[in-house]
């Protein structure tokens, strides 16, 4: 039995008929590893990682995630989502319910877990992102930093064995991007196989044990932090590093 | 060397804004236009209300007889309506029986009043509903427990009024909703039967159906099996109201964002799961206003089955007057009475609507 958590085979997809979203892709996900993926806007970084819980489908291609293998089986894509945690740019909170009933929705309805256990568990995960004062307030009340937050914790709920970040901190003011990524590293240092994609360059450094660097559609480089931001190997990632630490 | 922030206190606001007199400076006379309309519109109303109140009030006469309220002078004649209050509000049911559907509707207005109370939404209001409407078919239809009977095209007035309408919207509701829900479907094929659906509908006007169903259906159905012409008619508005309303429901549905489902299918939650925890409660909060404006065309609507010998409040009013020469001329006094009651119940219906509004988007509230 191999250590690889996902696997991605010469994983191709199109939307529509002419536009090659992600082509060739190869990567390997060992178990309890950190990876960043950064790259220019529209190179398919979110579309690779939301492959990975079917949130969009690939058409060519093996795409197998903790031994199952991504395909029209709607029992498969129900396995994988049960072991895979995703945190959205835009928060997607359910506006309508309170912080503490978004967390327990899914154990609840899901899980089959008796509400008292679930809003235990979900306390226990609030404290974890360090807002479990906010329990009983409802999603639109907190600031963006909070709401994202309890995206987190909510996805943790699940006890994930994978957590996908698209963009987390991309839609936040700038005074509340730490708090999210502090968070994340805590996670991060928990040992929970994760794979963000950001262009919080700290970060990656910080926790980062493979930088992925994507562009139409393609993985472009791969490489440990140190040496993808000191020393990039590939034009275009050179240029595009110019580009974000220009300033 | 740094400096240190120190904010500046808070204020109040020089002008006031609160008290009678700049109410009525920013609102009646905010300026030249505003003022010229005040003073046009306060004059209609002052030059109107007196005369209103003379005709309906101070000249109006209570006696229940024609020839006084033909007598110059007299103003509104109230008396009409006393001697005609028992056909406007039952109709053609029968004079001596007419405890029944009175008993019958005072039990339908009370179901409903129960179950807009919040507390009260529990699984036995359902049973409650399955009981209540029972007893009400009893006691109108009779014929069990000594009861005589009664048969339905001789109900009318307010309780076939209350009947229609609170069933059919009964009906229609989650009709529009499954109709509204298979509209933004993924599977073309209920996709298209729902539009269908829809589109058919829309394409008729309310009395046509009613001329369909209480007229053409009998002529396709096999002889000797006939289906009343009281549930026909029901069909008929239900489907018709359902289709108006799915339209609502899918409004709402489509204006959800895409991230919220993304979120769910993440979270594990199925298809269904998804709708009835996610998608339809914020949906329906959305289109509580639109949704009571289709409930209130539905209670008025019922009026139009008068067409098929159904006689509903409004039809009754015409029982009332129309056939009989002495009363004729103080319809309108009828018509007054009637709409007082159809506007209590309409204005109801928009208070709770604005209730349930502000319940529903207590999570959009700071």
């Amino acid at each position: 039995m191999t250590d690889n958590l996902i696997t991605f085979d010469k994983v191709n997809k199109w939307y529509g008929n002419n536009f090659h979203v992600l082509r060739d892709i190869d990567l390997q996900v060992k178990r309890g590893e950190k990876i960043v993926i950064c790259g220019p806007s529209g190179s398919g970084k979110s579309t690779l990682i939301r492959c990975i819980n079917r949130l969009e489908e690939h058409q060519e291609g093996k795409l197998i995630v903790d031994g199952v293998e991504l395909g029209d089986d709607v029992k498969a894509i129900d396995e994988v989502r049960k072991n895979v945690g995703m945190v959205f740019q835009q928060f997607n909170l359910f506006p309508h319910l309170t912080v503490l009933e978004n967390l327990t929705l899914s154990p609840m309805w899901v899980g089959k877990i008796p509400k008292k256990e679930a809003e235990e568990r979900a306390m226990k995960q609030l404290e974890r992102v360090r807002i479990s004062e906010q329990a009983g307030k409802y999603p639109l009340q907190l600031s963006g930093g909070q709401q994202q937050r309890v995206a987190i914790a909510r996805a943790l709920c699940l006890t994930p064995k994978i957590m996908l970040f698209d963009e987390p901190t991309s839609a936040l003011d700038p005074e509340m991007v730490s708090e999210v990524l502090d968070v994340m590293i805590e996670l991060a240092k928990q040992g929970i196989t994760m794979i963000c994609v950001t262009h919080e360059m700290g970060f990656a450094k910080a926790v980062a044990d493979r930088v992925i660097f994507m562009d139409q559609g393609q993985i472009i480089e791969q490489n440990t932090p140190e040496n993808f931001f000191n020393n990039p190997q590939n034009e275009r990632s050179k240029d595009f590093l110019s580009k974000i630490l220009g300033h | 060397m740094t400096y240190s922030f120190t904010p500046i206190t808070p204020r109040p606001s020089p002008v006031k804004t609160d008290g009678i007199v700049p109410w009525l400076r920013a609102n009646l006379f905010g300026d030249l236009k505003t003022t010229i309309a005040t003073v046009l519109l306060g004059g209609i109303l002052l030059w109107l209300i007196p005369q209103l109140l003379d005709w309906a009030v101070f000249r109006a006469t209570t006696v229940t007889n024609a020839d006084a309220c033909r007598a110059t002078g007299v103003g509104a004649c109230w008396g009409a309506v006393i001697e005609k209050h028992r056909l406007i509000f039952f109709g053609r049911y029968p004079f001596e029986e007419q405890w029944r559907p009175f008993v019958a509707t005072l039990l339908m207005v009370g179901m409903i009043v129960v179950s807009c109370i919040r507390v009260f939404w529990r699984p036995w209001l359902a049973a409650m509903w399955l009981a209540g409407l029972a007893v009400f078919f009893v006691l109108m239809y009779g014929s069990v427990f000594g009861l005589s009977k009664v048969e339905t095209d001789r109900w009318g007035g307010f309780p076939l009024t209350m009947l229609l309408a609170t069933l059919s919207i009964g009906m229609a509701f989650p009709i529009a909703l499954l109709v509204g829900i298979g509209r933004t479907s993924k599977l073309p094929a209920i996709r298209a039967f729902c539009t269908i659906y829809v589109e058919l509908i829309r394409g008729v006007p309310l009395i046509s159906v009613l001329f369909m169903a209480s007229f053409m259906l009998p002529l396709f159905m096999p002889q000797g099996f006939s289906v009343d012409v009281l549930i026909r008619v029901l069909v008929g508005i239900t489907l018709f109201t359902a289709a108006y309303m799915a339209e609502v429901i899918r409004g709402g549905l489509q204006a959800i964002p895409k991230g919220q489902v993304e979120a769910a299918a993440t979270l594990g939650l199925s298809y269904w799961q998804t709708q009835r925890k996610i998608v339809l409660p914020q949906a329906m909060a959305m289109v509580v206003p639109s949704l009571m404006n289709n409930f209130i065309a539905v209670f008025i609507d019922t009026s139009l089955v008068t067409i098929v010998s159904l006689y509903e409040l409004m039809g009754s009013h015409g029982l009332a007057f129309n056939s009989d020469a002495d009363w004729r001329p103080f319809k309108i006094e009828g018509y007054i009475f009637i709409a007082l009651i159809y506007f209590t119940f309409c204005f109801a219906m928009a208070r709770y609507s604005a209730w349930v509004e502000k319940q529903a988007n207590k999570g959009r509230m700071r």
